[in-house]
């Protein structure tokens, strides 16, 4: 690099930097010893209580309705099948949320007066949407439209309550992204403007990608929030995981078959949230970084 | 002959706040001007009203003798031709060093890709930055960074670059690398208005020196007078603290 420019840099030579201290290996056994400890009573202690509930005169029973095995194995692949479904809803109910959300807060955020009544109709839609409860929502839209047999629109419950759904998530999602949008520095709407960026401009090329990385975190907590809240479009009949596990249920009398949804649900989750962490603690050190 | 940039009667109002009272300037082509004053004098406003980022109350402002509202100017014009550098570079921090220089150029005026990448590069090289056209602005230091705004609001090829405080945010040792590509710009016949607190600074590339007091300009002279032997008290004043602070 050349540097003809007085008082340019010369950074320090990298290879004689003094190294890190190497981090003490004395360290984790110093941690072992509160942490066995506290192993241990926790063990004692919900060893003593699974005891006193496996015990229990009930307990056979308990077994027999909620853990039996061969419920769980009859039920398995009607369940696994309308998990598939649920999974199926979630992915285009998500990517569905975060385009509409996308331009909900787009929407709020642009300052133009000519923007004004956009600005005005998107705090009444989150305010009405974010108000009522999403229950609620599936059921008026999932029950409710097709009952009306309108012509040129779809007639399925599932896609009436997959919108409900959209409608009511991206309520939340657009206040995320609006707050991110909100968070870049204001020097940035000025530079962007006085190298001529149109309003828009500033939006996409200067703005969003910003705001994005600023809210990714906490879009990865809807995203995780949304995989299991897909069970609500089950009380319209769509045969997810949770309404197959109930057809069980209502003709055997056995409650496996949800055990074996809520596992499945869970085997889903579990790592999308372990994702969500590791996206937040990336982040965390980005900001680390930039700041230090 | 036609001043490059015209400001004629110019007031601004911030809410009760009169920020700019009646100002006129008018900069020559390939001339330099300082404008100095104390803090909250309006200096930063008057710039942004040059390049059309604040819209002025009253008065005009013209760029060849055409106003820079004037529909002919297009929906990008003024800022195309009048640029600006901000205290703190406001460097794009998801863009490179080289996207923050295209961005304007292929976004705004339809430049290629290619060529709007081959001025960025000679930019960079003539700032010593050409090694850094693939970092992002946070690996670079501050007198790297403000040397990179620099480059990026030349990328779309303005006529006039305005300067606000351009060092004040850097540590004295970068100020030096800072101002030697001003000098250099200067050498080139570039019209610059440039605010600033280094006063020795101004003196050695000003063409002529406007001080402003709350939002008039009180006292303007070339360099050498207006340090030396200031007519008006509140410039004699406001020249005294500075010198009591040691910065001239
Ligand atoms: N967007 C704004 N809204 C309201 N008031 C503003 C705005 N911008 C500037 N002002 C006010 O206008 C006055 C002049 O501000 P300006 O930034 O132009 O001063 P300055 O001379 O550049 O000061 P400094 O040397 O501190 O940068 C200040 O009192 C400031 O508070
Ligand atoms: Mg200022």
């Amino acid at each position: 690099m050349s540097d003809p420019v007085p008082g340019g840099p010369g950074g320090p030579d990298p290879s004689r930097r003094p190294r890190p201290p190497r981090s003490r290996s004395g360290d984790w056994r110093a941690a072992a010893v509160p942490a066995a400890i506290s192993a241990a009573s926790i063990a004692v202690v919900f060893g003593l209580i699974g005891w006193w509930v496996t015990s229990a005169e009930q307990w056979p029973r308990i077994v027999a309705q909620f853990f039996s095995l061969h419920a769980m194995q009859v039920s398995f692949p009607r369940v696994l099948q309308g998990f598939w479904v649920s999974m199926q809803i979630w992915v285009v109910v998500l990517l569905a949320t975060a385009v509409w959300g996308l331009v909900l807060a787009v929407l709020r955020s642009l300052r133009g007066p000519v923007f004004a009544p956009f600005r005005l109709m998107v705090v009444i839609y989150i305010d009405l949407f974010r108000g009522i409860p999403a229950l609620l929502l599936v059921l008026l839209f999932g029950f409710g439209i097709p009952a009306l047999n309108l012509p040129g629109l779809p007639n399925s419950g599932l896609f009436w309550g997959a919108v409900a759904m959209v409608l009511s998530y991206a309520a939340y999602v657009a206040e995320i992204y609006r707050s991110g949008i909100d968070a870049v520095h204001e020097g940035q709407r000025a530079a962007a403007q006085s190298l001529g960026l149109t309003e828009w401009q500033t939006m996409v090329w200067a703005i969003l990608p910003q705001a994005l990385r600023n809210v990714l975190p906490a879009l990865m907590n809807i995203v995780v929030a949304l995989q299991k809240d897909v069970a609500l479009l089950s009380v319209i009949g769509v045969r997810d995981a949770v309404r197959e596990a109930q057809i069980y249920t209502a003709q055997t009398f056995n409650y496996s078959s949800l055990v074996v949804a809520a596992a499945l649900f869970m085997l889903a989750t579990v790592p999308m949230a372990r994702l969500a962490d590791w996206v937040t603690r990336r982040d965390r050190a980005r900001r680390l970084q930039v700041a230090g | 002959m036609t001043p490059k940039v015209s400001v004629q009667g110019v007031t601004k109002w911030f809410g009760a706040a009169c920020v700019l009272d009646d100002v006129s300037l008018d900069v020559a082509p390939h001339q330099t001007v300082c404008l100095i004053g104390a803090s909250g004098s309006g200096k930063s406003t008057l710039l942004r009203t040059i390049n059309g980022l604040v819209p002025v109350d009253h008065g005009r402002i013209a760029l060849d003798g055409v106003p820079i509202d004037d529909p002919s100017f297009g929906r990008t014009g003024v800022q195309r031709r009048v640029a600006i550098v901000f205290q703190s570079y406001n460097l794009f921090p998801h863009l490179t060093v080289m996207g923050n220089l295209t961005l304007a150029p292929r976004r705004v005026h339809g430049v290629s890709r290619a060529d709007a990448e081959e001025r960025a590069m000679s930019l960079l090289s003539r700032f010593g930055l050409a090694g850094f056209a693939n970092s992002y602005p946070e690996q670079l230091s501050g007198g790297q960074q403000q040397r990179v705004a620099i480059a990026r609001a030349l990328a779309t090829d303005p006529d006039v670059l305005l300067l606000d405080e351009v060092t004040a945010a850097l540590d004295p040792e970068l100020v030096g690398e800072v101002l030697a590509i001003i000098r250099d710009l200067k050498a080139d016949g570039l019209t610059m208005v440039i605010v600033t607190h280094e006063m020795t600074f101004a003196r050695q590339v000003a063409d002529r020196v406007y001080f402003l007091d709350g939002g008039r300009i009180v006292e303007d002279a070339p360099p050498d007078r207006l340090f030396t032997a200031p007519d008006h008290p509140r410039c004699r004043a406001f020249l005294a603290r500075i010198l009591a602070a040691g910065r001239m």
